[in-house]
């Protein structure tokens, strides 16, 4: 018999070797290498997280119980799937134009951005998968059960115990892969790895088990035809209402389960995925269902009648003594499990955060704090627990349901509460004129019935209170009755409850729809969904640009996207618009493409707000209400081109003034600064001559004679240093800088400079922070070069920080074969209107007497880091003034 | 203007192109008619034993469904870039 330890150590390590190989994919798919973990294979294995461990264990269960009637659980999926071009690529380019989180997030978006569609969604899925997790601890419990049972010696069972370390592990997974990052498009390439790898173990297991029963225990496939003819399920029970309510059923889980819009959907990267997935899908549930009536059929001739038909894929290699292939079975069940498991959280751990707390968290903050949280770590933080709750709320179903039913009835409840979503979410893809209202309507008519003739009856049916309900109605009232409502009676309780609740939900939803009146958002969303293929025009938007600062949004951005991203986003936006630096100007365009990005991070609804907030534009133009008008799509059609052509003119036109206004006003700083020089210049000059001449007098002591020449000292060096800083400047400028190139430490570098620029008193109190372990950077670079840029940056810090505490923080970064380094400081910063000519020769700031140089320190900066092939640019957004140097590790040999 | 009115007449390619994408519409269609044939035998109300022909038709036609949705997503699959005009004909 095989050692139930041994059983435990495979699964662990079993685990381990899942989990190496998802942290492996997460490295490759960061490095940018691993373009095969987006291959349509992936995809498609991916995919068979639709085959749980209700269909590893269930499906036999359910082939032995009731004959054919397994195969709709999967002709569903595979109707849906052949018909991907009606259906999911329209699914599919949605997602990917709206850039869609989840189920939740696709009905919120298309109804107005609603918060409130986006949260009851949210919670209809989590009360209608709380069973389905329950079932996934239920079958891995069973299946242990079989071993530990078998197990001489083994201590007594407990069933509950058991699912909640299962329940605790799968948590811990999830947790760790699910929200290692909060990505900007939610894909998670280390999980869909995994969970390939697991569908190929459960794939092999089945039909290797299959295999076993047909020609190890049976002669072949002809003797296996006629044994299923002898067996008690050889007449087909056929139930017309059944068969039709299941395969509808099934077809509509494969589109609203979300776990399953999560890996069709969300994970999806290109159309090419889902056309492979078409046909090399159903490939997968008809290979999986292939063995399934072989098996049962096996299970019912060998076991005495009572013992559980959902367990044959275990006893039937168990009792013919092969235990590794009994082994790989429970382990192929257990991939069933988890993969699920761990799909089905994530994304209700999703939901969970961007559809209910995120707008409980954005209505209840001041106004004032909104820069200062970390949404990131609020999000990240949310998702965790959230994961945690779904589990721990899958094991209290599990107690309470007693874990007594048979896993396919307890499979079905799920369905048909999640197929409460396909009214809302087919009308929404394909009829412009549903609205938010109807889609609320018919959501919450959806629910209600299926809670009432369907999950309650499940978890309530042991209580007298319910008993009496369930015979005599509510109060009595018989027409009532949870499954005979309108006092129809003798329908199967599946049928009755598919029946009612999508025919009211139907109804409720087309009938709200029709008479209620869309705002015009929704309008607006409605003919993006609706005619996602027709459009290649510019978007409809929903912003009025100029509203919000690029700084503020900015700030906004690092704290959802983080600083790098929210930085590149930035950037590249303000070359897109023909300026440089970090600040592209706050168009429309860019609202909308913002909030785009916003929205793969924590859905659109909240997305939404965030920028409403920061903005306060939050009004639909007058061009979108036009474009919604049908009659208006001609001549919007005929002006594109104009508009096209308009754009380009207007970038021209902007880096022209850009161009302009820099030379003006370095026009007048020349101008200033030959005044300012002259005076600088003629202040000592004066002085000197003044004293030289006093010296030059007869009858002086000593002692003013040596004061004189003190202060004629004191002047000349004030006179050579600013002539220094000239020549210092003017030789960078001309190029025949002699570079001293060396091996060396940044670490060094920077302390050398550190203690250089802090040697000088300084008014106020004064603080450099430092990380020394990331400085341990090796770098080719001339040192004192590099050092006179930090001195400087520091120097300036301390003359312009206007904070009573001065603190200057200073991070160092690898990035390719560049290290890049923060300088921060914690004052108020360089207004907007100034970042550009920092830079520039002769430019000061403000007080030019404070400041006590020429302006040309910044200048020489620039010229150095050009010099030493890197650059140095200012980082707005930081909350105080920050500057940002790049070097290369090593310098090319170019000069 | 961006998009000029599509032409009356696709060449040869668009042509076969577009019949494909009905195809591929039409496949779900007559897959669902096909599973609901076993209806009309009504196998519940015989007493024949006929789970082994019932199983092996829906398999059959399960394979059937497989290998017709195989073929068209090659025909239909990813659109050349050719394809410009025609876009807004697949839209529902």
């Amino acid at each position: 018999m095989l050692p139930f330890n041994v059983l435990v150590a495979a699964s662990v390590g079993y685990v381990a070797v899942l989990f190496a190989l998802a942290f492996a994919a997460e490295r490759m798919a960061e490095r940018g290498r691993g373009g095969w973990l987006r291959s349509p294979v992936v995809y498609t294995l991916s995919l068979s997280i639709y085959c749980t461990a209700w269909t590893f264990f269930g499906a036999v269960g359910y082939a032995a119980r009731s004959g054919l009637e397994f195969v709709t659980i999967y002709l569903g999926p595979t109707l849906v799937m052949v018909g991907w071009w009606l259906l999911l690529r329209k699914l599919v380019r949605i997602g990917k134009a709206q850039r869609i989180t989840s189920v939740a997030d696709l009905l919120s978006a298309r109804y107005g951005k609603s918060a409130s569609v986006g949260a009851i969604v949210t919670l209809i899925a989590v009360v209608g998968i709380t069973p389905y997790i329950a079932l996934q601890l239920q079958s891995v419990t069973l299946a242990l059960s079989v071993f530990a049972e078998a197990a001489p010696g083994a201590p007594a069972w407990e069933p509950k115990e058991t699912a909640l370390v299962v329940a605790l592990g799968l948590a811990l997974f999830t947790v760790l892969f699910g929200t290692r990052n909060l990505d900007a498009d939610e894909r998670h390439h280390g999980v869909v790895l995994a969970i390939a790898v697991e569908a190929v173990v459960k794939l092999v297991a089945l039909i290797a088990v299959g295999v076993f029963v047909v020609w190890e225990l049976g002669a072949g496939p002809v003797d296996m035809l006629a044994r299923i003819e002898a067996s008690p399920i050889a007449d087909w029970q056929l139930d017309p209402g059944r068969w039709v309510a299941l395969t509808f059923l099934s077809g509509a889980a494969l589109l609203c389960l979300p776990r399953m819009f999560q890996v069709l959907v969300v994970e999806n990267v290109d159309e090419r995925q889902l056309a492979t997935a078409s046909w090399a899908f159903p490939l997968y549930l008809f290979l999986i269902s292939l063995f399934v009536m072989p098996i049962a059929v096996a299970g019912l001739e060998r076991f005495p009648a009572g013992s559980n038909p959902d367990l044959f894929v275990l006893t039937l290699p168990l009792s013919a003594g092969r235990e590794g292939l009994a082994m790989l079975a429970f382990l192929g069940g257990f991939s069933a499990a988890t993969s699920m498991v761990i799909v089905a959280a994530i994304a209700l751990a999703t939901m969970v955060s961007n559809h209910i707390v995120l707008p409980i968290w954005l209505s209840v903050r001041t106004p004032q704090s909104r820069l200062s949280e970390d949404v990131r770590g609020l999000v990240l933080n949310v998702r965790r627990l959230s994961i945690a709750c779904v589990l721990g709320l899958g094991w209290i179903y599990y107690s309470v349901s007693g874990g007594g039913a048979a896993l396919a009835a307890i499979g079905l409840i799920s369905f048909v509460g999640v197929a409460q979503f396909l009214p809302a979410m087919v009308g929404g893809l394909f009829w412009r004129g549903a609205t938010r209202t109807g889609a609320v309507a018919g959501l919450v008519t959806g629910f209600v019935i299926w809670a009432y003739t369907f999950f309650l009856p499940s978890v309530g049916a042991a209580t007298p209170l319910w008993a009496e309900v369930q015979a005599i109605g509510p109060y009595g009232i018989g027409w009532l009755r949870p499954q005979a409502l309108f006092g129809i009676e003798g329908i199967d309780p599946l049928v009755h409850s598919v029946f009612w609740s999508m025919a009211l939900n139907t109804a409720a939803f087309v009938g709200a729809s029709l008479l209620s009146f869309p705002g015009p958002l929704e309008r607006v969303q409605g003919v993006e969904f609706v005619g996602v293929f027709e459009r290649d025009g510019p978007a409809p938007r929903g912003w009025q640009g100029g509203v919000a600062g690029a700084e503020e949004l900015l700030a906004m951005a690092q704290r959802i996207l983080g600083p790098g991203e929210a930085q590149r986003l930035f950037q590249d936006a303000a070359q897109g618009q023909g300026t440089g630096g970090f600040l592209p100007e706050v168009t429309p365009d860019f609202l909308q493409q913002l909030e785009r990005r916003f929205a793969g991070a924590v859905g659109s609804a909240t997305a939404h707000a965030m920028i409403a907030q920061a903005g306060g534009g939050t009004s639909v133009s007058v061009d979108d209400l036009m474009k919604v008008a049908d009659e208006a799509q001609q001549i919007m059609e005929y002006s594109q081109k104009l508009e096209a052509q308009s754009e380009e003119l207007s970038r021209t036109a902007r880096q022209l003034r850009e161009a302009n206004r820099k030379l003006t006003e370095l026009s007048a700083q020349k101008d200033a600064f030959l005044s300012q020089i002259s005076h600088e210049l003629r202040t000592p000059m004066t002085s000197i001559r003044a004293f030289s001449e006093i010296l030059g007098e007869e009858g002086l002591a000593d002692e003013e004679r040596t004061r004189y020449a003190g202060v004629i000292h004191a002047e000349t060096v004030r006179l050579t240093r600013l002539l220094d800083d000239l020549l210092d400047l003017s030789v960078l400028e001309s190029g025949n800088v002699q570079l001293n190139m060396k091996e060396t430490n940044l670490g060094d570098v920077i302390a050398r400079a550190v203690s250089t620029a802090s040697a000088a008193p300084g008014a106020k109190p004064f603080r450099i922070l430092r990380e020394p372990e990331t400085e341990k950077v090796e770098i080719v670079t001339d040192p004192d070069r590099l050092a006179q840029v930090f001195i400087n940056l520091i120097t300036n810090a301390r003359k312009y920080c206007d904070a009573p505490m001065q603190e200057v923080r200073i991070e160092v970064r690898r990035q390719g074969g560049q290290a890049q380094i923060d300088v921060v400081d914690n004052g108020s910063g360089i207004p907007r209107e100034s970042q550009e000519i920092i830079f520039e020769k002769f430019a000061r700031l403000g007080d030019h007497t404070r400041a006590g140089g020429a302006g040309l320190g910044l200048a020489i900066c620039r010229e150095i880091m050009e010099k030493l092939g890197g650059t140095i640019a200012y980082l707005p957004g930081q909350g105080g003034a920050a500057f940002r140097l790049t070097v290369p590790l090593r310098l090319a040999r170019a000069a | 203007m961006r998009r000029p009115k599509p032409p009356l007449f696709l060449e040869r390619d668009s042509y076969r192109r577009r019949r494909m994408a009905d195809a591929a519409r039409l496949v779900p269609v007559v897959g669902a008619l096909l599973f609901l044939v076993p209806l009309l035998w009504a196998p519940a109300e015989t007493d024949a034993a006929d789970t082994v022909p019932g199983g092996l038709y829906i398999f059959l036609v399960w394979a059937g469904l497989i290998l017709a949705a195989f073929l068209l997503s090659r025909r239909v699959g990813p659109e050349p870039p050719t394809r410009k005009l025609g876009d807004s004909e697949e839209g529902s």
